[in-house]
């Protein structure tokens, strides 16, 4: 188990535990936790509505052409911003924080 | 994700003429969509709002039980996302397809309701419902077509395609008086100022288009990189090179002024900080969102964007409206195509009741029975 901080768009922070086995991405995580999170595209990287900014200083995987395309038609994109979906959990993003973006859509 | 294109789109700009003709190919046979800017009425047995996977199912479980239905979509093209938003990935949990590209189940869905005849409605979004003295639905979309039928299903998926909007504050206060969110008809650009905002095909494909018919082009993209297609990006850096267009990088437009109408955008610099540019038309081109649009207004029961369904048929709160796959929801749902396929079959079932009062369904295999399809036209 490791454990993530998402902050929400009202500046609290939770703390959402997670099992790294069983292939999860940070947008599906938000969503089981019932975060204000839609994952609209299922986690195809063809929304943005699970756009975060990474406060942390973890080693995340680099965001693939597709991560860009759809950042390049987001708002409120920042030098952190990263797709919730395209960030599989594993054991090395232990203490991972995030806030989510504001909700463009 | 791409704005009707203005390169390699088959579909014409709706200026030519008060008509226009789409259409739509695919191995084996030729679909013609009509479009007339005259009011158009159509009398059918079921209205599907939606021409995705599921809306397209739909015709076949319904033309199984002898009913005519009449797709309504807001894209002009059918399939839903499958064929806006990701026609090349392939799916892998339909039934006895082991993987199948989005926009090869398409077609192949295509093909299996052909023998039906649909109706389709496209390029139009269906806006009002509204129930007769006989007891129909009559539905009417946002270019005058009346769709008239005892039942309706929503098969609306995510809900409308919408072009996504910047958050600029009095963004909304610009429309229709400079900015413009898909470019409908070149021709209001001609010897206009205009500021094209994205980074993207559809950002790219209409700079070059509008290069030769603005009076002068500005494009603004928040990074040093364009995403779009190499050879559009080359000719786009060309333009730049030659004087025809400028482009700035490493910005945002963040702010739109003027009195009756757009005067300046409002354009923030990464490093460079504010500045203003004189405007006649801002276009920002940000791709599409799903919004679930008018049908929101219906009376229809929704929790959370979604139609809420009686899973013995997939029935609404409201007899005769029938919401199928990805738009509904109810205990245990799962947002898959298979789920909605299944949804589909169903709700046929007990709209044939609506539509044939009195008449008794018999259940049939195909197997057993084979397709036999609708004639072309109608008989009304």
């Amino acid at each position: 188990m490791i454990t993530i901080t998402v902050i929400d768009r009202e500046d609290q922070p939770h703390a959402l535990e997670t099992p790294t086995d069983m292939g999860l991405n940070l947008m599906e995580l938000c969503k089981s936790y019932e975060l204000p999170v839609k994952g609209t595209c299922g986690g195809m990287a063809l929304c943005a509505s699970c756009h975060v900014y990474v406060l942390s200083e973890h080693p995340l995987p680099e965001a693939s052409e597709d991560e860009h395309a759809m950042l390049d038609q987001a708002f409120f994109v920042q030098n952190n911003s990263r797709l919730g979906c395209q960030i599989r959990l594993t054991d090395e993003l232990d203490g991972l924080s995030v806030k989510l973006a504001p909700d463009a859509e | 994700m791409r704005i009707l294109p203005p390169l390699t789109h088959k579909i014409e700009p709706h200026s030519a003429g008060n008509y226009s003709r789409l259409f739509f190919v695919y191995p084996g046979m030729l679909y013609s969509f009509e479009h007339s800017s005259e009011q158009k009425s159509i009398e059918t047995d079921i209205i599907i709002i939606g021409a995705g996977p599921v809306g397209l199912f739909a015709v076949f479980e319904a033309g199984l039980l002898k009913m005519r239905c009449q797709l309504v979509d807001v894209l002009s093209q059918p399939g839903g996302q499958l064929t806006e938003i990701y026609p090349k990935k392939p799916i892998y949990d339909i039934p006895g397809c082991p993987g199948v590209l989005a926009a090869d189940l398409v077609q192949n869905l295509l093909r299996q309701i052909e023998p039906f005849h649909p109706g389709f409605t496209l390029g139009e979004r269906a806006t009002t419902v509204e129930k007769q003295a006989d007891g129909r639905w009559q539905v009417v979309t946002d270019r005058g077509t009346v769709l008239t039928a005892p039942v309706i299903f929503i098969a609306g998926g995510l809900g409308c395609f919408e072009p996504r909007k910047p958050p600029i504050d009095n963004i909304e206060q610009f429309e229709e008086k400079g900015v413009e969110y898909f470019v409908r008809n070149p021709d209001i650009y001609r010897n206009q100022r205009v500021v094209i905002a994205g980074g993207g095909d559809s950002a790219l494909d209409w700079t070059i288009y509008l290069a030769n018919v603005a009076r002068e082009l500005t494009l603004i993209h928040r990074r040093t990189e364009f995403r779009g297609a190499l050879d559009s990006v080359e000719k786009v850096q060309h333009l730049a090179q030659t004087g025809k267009i400028k482009i700035v990088t490493n910005a945002q437009v963040t702010g739109l002024q003027g009195n009756s109408k757009l005067e300046h955008v409002v354009v923030q610099h990464d490093t460079e900080g504010e500045f203003k540019l004189e405007a006649d038309h801002f276009v920002p081109l940000f791709g599409l969102t799903p919004k679930l649009g008018p049908i929101a207004e219906w009376g229809l029961a929704v929790d959370k964007g979604a139609i809420e369904v009686n899973t013995l048929d997939y029935s609404t709160n409201v007899p005769g409206i029938f919401a199928i796959g990805d738009i509904n929801t109810y205990p245990g749902k799962l947002k898959l195509i298979l789920c909605g396929f299944h949804e589909a079959t169903l709700a046929c079932q007990s709209a044939f009741t609506f539509a044939n009062p009195g008449k008794k369904l018999s259940f049939k295999y195909t197997t057993v029975t084979g397709i036999d399809g609708l004639p072309a036209t109608a008989v009304l």
